[in-house]
């Protein structure tokens, strides 16, 4: 009987030590820093965490909650080590964190992966209540699944079930093949889709340009849109006087085409820098993502602060190429986007123009208050120039 | 009679480094990063029977395998814009998986459609593994698969990157580990201390896309090619030993072997690097604007220097005197170099086609095919008697 008593003692030492053990590592994986910082400590600290038992999964994932991206790693490759040599994951308690909209988006597809490995037939039987799930990284195999319920419907001649089914699919695609597939599914049944809107592309803006970027020079020049917006100022360009101009794209992947407003010859004007300008009328402060595509140099200010730019030109382009976090203000939010043209001659570099949106982390928009309509018909600058003091809104 | 002592250890080193030391296939380009194995007994009249085993792969991919005892190593990208990064062994002899690691990406996944995240091929001290991704992740695990640490360059140098995409192979000497992270915008080239991950060094490199990557000259000194020419780099502080300012191709990488660097420069230049001295400042044998290379790296058998031009052909230069030679037309085009194992020269072409060449023959001689039908991007690993090739879909292993 005391022989019991020692050895329930011992074996509840083991496990509070064990416990506080996998805690202690954890909070020394989230130290780890810019630069390597505390990665000496991490690697000691990582070889505890992948011996703890397979129980110690939920922990682990739970304290993804928060942690940096590079600590979110380190905490996953535990997670994979312990997984990989155990055939008995808590299949229960990984329901319940996928279940808890809490925890980190990227762990909880961690955890929805482990019991697909585990248990194919139960993470199916998850999949349908993921459509509309916070974190997008879930919803993927559920829009997949409504795609295809369509898709059947549709070759069955069930066209409102069918509608129905991608309506619901793109209502819940984040990603951008996703939007594409169910989109062309939908036109092909002569239904509208208005893509602007459900990415939140930012369609209305004021122009100004060109200004000069012989030799790149003009990416680091501050040109006077720089220092204060002024829609009546008339300012030196490189040509020539340069003033503001209305300019609205119509594109249904809202893109501003900057050629369109300043034609050159040939393939259009080179070594020029031109910006662009839009208010933003925010229904409340909050976090949100400037998500932005371009091939050309770029800079984006935010009620006059800068908040990124780069100096690469011509390497590709695609939507979403940048997310850019920002904190947006109740009211009215400016956001200014300068646009370097280089010297080079080949086809491929002929783009001058960008695609901007604005939405949350997950990539959902994130519509202004006074959003208008969609434009059906965008400006075309080789024909006019309309003059307009009204300031743009999106 | 110290400087006596250095001259031998150098001399000692430059041999050393010189010979291929080990059967496995631990970076880009081999066990010294020139495309040499010292394989003999690998196949030559190719056939279906030589195709040992296929398997499909969890992601995307361009970068080369490791051959690592009994383990072939991998890396690949996944989901809608690869931002999953995968690093798996498989067992040589069946293809089997004996460990997978994933990976989030956390710096930007945006790649030309032709290539992908998992473009730079992974290397090993033979203890670690150190993997390194587009998205500028780099990941050391142990070869169990245990992680001893990461990094993410993104995270810390915000504008390292690449939107065509990042292809540059790290390198591994002296307890460093290279990589070089030269693009248009904020260009560096990192050492990392191979223990933790933790910068020993960071040069600023010309602000320019650069896809090649680092060389071995001897023990802890490299060469990084970029625009510009090339830089031989101390790896225990990052000080320049010197340095070749013709400009260079910022696509394929230059080849050392016997001490000679094969820069694609003009063509292809040949830079003799000086065993006498420290630093080991090379002196110029040849430049051949006639030798023009494509994508793939120039690769050295015997007295010849060989490269493949855009068309396919492949041409072998003199390595004394860069004078041209015979020229074969194989069928291209290529993107992934050649390996080299004895007298034979294995190409496989972007539709997956191996094409063995014989260079002794007296105009050189396609002596094996072997279709394989499928996108073949990356450069040939071989070990223990077989190649190993990799698409984006999958791996295969060709031997006797």
């Amino acid at each position: 009987m005391k022989s019991l008593a020692v050895g329930l003692l011992t074996f509840n030492f083991f496990l509070t030590a064990q416990a506080a053990s996998i805690s202690d590592s954890i909070k020394t994986i989230r130290a780890v820093g810019p630069e390597g910082r505390g990665n000496a400590a991490a690697t000691k600290a990582w070889k505890t965490l992948s011996q703890a038992e397979v129980d110690a999964l939920p922990q682990i994932l739970r304290s993804m909650k928060g942690a940096s991206p590079l600590a979110a790693n380190w905490l996953r490759a535990s997670v994979d080590t312990i997984a990989g040599r155990s055939k008995d994951l808590p299949i229960s308690e990984l329901i319940n964190f996928i279940k808890d909209h809490q925890q980190d988006p990227l762990a909880r597809r961690l955890a929805f992966e482990l019991i697909q490995n585990a248990n194919p037939d139960q993470a199916k039987k998850l999949i349908p209540g993921l459509i509309n799930d916070p974190s997008v990284e879930l919803r993927r195999e559920a829009v997949a699944q409504t795609i295809e319920e369509g898709n059947v419907k549709k070759d069955a001649k069930e066209i409102d079930a069918a509608i129905k089914s991608y309506r619901k699919a793109l209502d819940a695609a984040r990603d951008i093949d996703q939007i594409r597939t169910t989109t062309t599914a939908l036109r092909q049944l002569n239904e509208t889709v208005d893509l602007p809107r459900h990415f939140g592309f930012l369609m209305h803006w004021h122009v100004i340009g060109p200004f000069d970027n012989t030799k790149r020079s003009g990416f680091d020049k501050i040109y006077p849109p720089e220092k204060t917006i002024d829609f009546d100022a008339v300012y030196e360009g490189k040509n020539g006087k340069v003033q503001w101009s209305k300019f609205v794209t119509a594109d249904q992947y809202g893109m501003v085409n900057i050629n369109k407003a300043y034609p050159g010859p040939g393939d259009g004007l080179k070594e020029v820098t031109a910006y662009a300008y839009t208010e933003y009328e925010a229904s409340e402060a909050r976090e949100a993502e400037l998500r932005l595509g371009c091939k050309n140099a770029w800079k984006i200010w935010h009620n006059g602060n800068l908040v990124f730019g780069r100096d690469e030109y011509h390497r590709g382009m695609r939507i979403d190429q940048y997310k850019l976090k920002l904190k947006l203000a109740k009211g009215r939010n400016t956001l200014l986007i300068k646009l370097c043209q280089n010297e080079q001659t080949q086809p491929w570099t002929k783009e001058w123009q960008f695609q901007l949106r604005m939405c949350d982390s997950t990539g959902t928009a994130i519509h202004a208050a006074d959003r208008p309509a969609t434009p059906s018909n965008g400006t075309d600058n080789s024909k006019s120039t309309e003059q307009s003091n009204r300031r743009p809104r999106n | 009679m110290k400087l006596h002592l250095m001259k031998i250890l150098i001399t000692l080193s430059l041999v050393l480094s010189f010979q291929v030391l080990s059967e496995d296939w631990t970076q880009f380009r081999g066990p010294i990063g020139n495309g040499v194995s010292t394989e003999r007994n690998l196949p030559i009249k190719l056939s279906e029977k030589n195709l040992k085993w296929s398997i499909p792969l969890p992601g995307r991919g361009l970068s080369g395998a490791l051959v690592l005892g009994d383990k072939i190593i991998l890396t690949c990208s996944s989901g809608p814009t690869q931002t999953r990064l995968h690093i798996i062994a498989l067992d040589a002899k069946d293809g089997g998986t004996v460990w997978h690691r994933q990976f989030w990406a956390t710096g930007r996944t945006m790649c030309h459609s032709k290539t992908s995240v998992a473009a730079p091929t992974p290397c090993s001290d033979g203890k670690n593994i150190y993997a390194v991704f587009s998205s500028n992740d780099v990941i050391c695990l142990d070869l169990d698969g245990n992680l001893q640490w990461l990094r993410g360059l993104t995270a810390d140098y915000a504008n390292v990157s690449n939107s065509l995409g990042m292809s540059s192979s790290p390198l591994v000497t002296a307890n460093t580990l290279v990589v070089q992270v030269e693009n248009d915008s904020e260009s560096y080239t990192l050492g990392l201390d191979k223990h933790t991950g933790i910068n020993r060094w960071r040069l600023d490199r010309p602000k320019a896309a650069n896809w090649t990557s680092p060389v071995l000259l001897r023990q802890g000194l490299i060469g990084l090619q970029s625009k510009n020419g090339i830089d031989a780099i101390r790896t225990k502080d990052g000080s320049k030993a010197w340095e070749y300012d013709e400009g260079a191709s910022t696509i394929p990488s230059s080849t050392v072997l016997n001490g000679v660097i094969y820069v694609p420069s003009h063509g292809v230049t040949a830079l003799e690097l000086n065993k006498a001295d420290a630093s080991n400042t090379p002196n110029q044998l040849w430049q051949s604007s006639r030798l023009q290379l494509g994508t793939a790296s120039p690769i050295v058998i015997g007295k010849n220097v060989f490269i493949t031009n855009k068309a396919g052909v492949l041409t072998a230069g003199d390595t004394k005197t860069g004078e041209r030679g015979w020229q074969l037309r194989l069928k291209g085009p290529f993107s992934a170099t050649p390996i080299s194992a004895g007298k034979y020269l294995y190409f496989v072409n972007e539709a997956g086609l191996l094409q063995v060449v014989d260079t002794e023959a007296e105009e050189g001689e396609i002596v094996g095919k072997l279709n394989l039908d499928d996108q073949i991007l990356g450069s040939p690993a071989v070990g223990k008697g077989a190649i190993y090739i990799r698409s984006n879909t999958k791996v295969y292993k060709i031997s006797k």
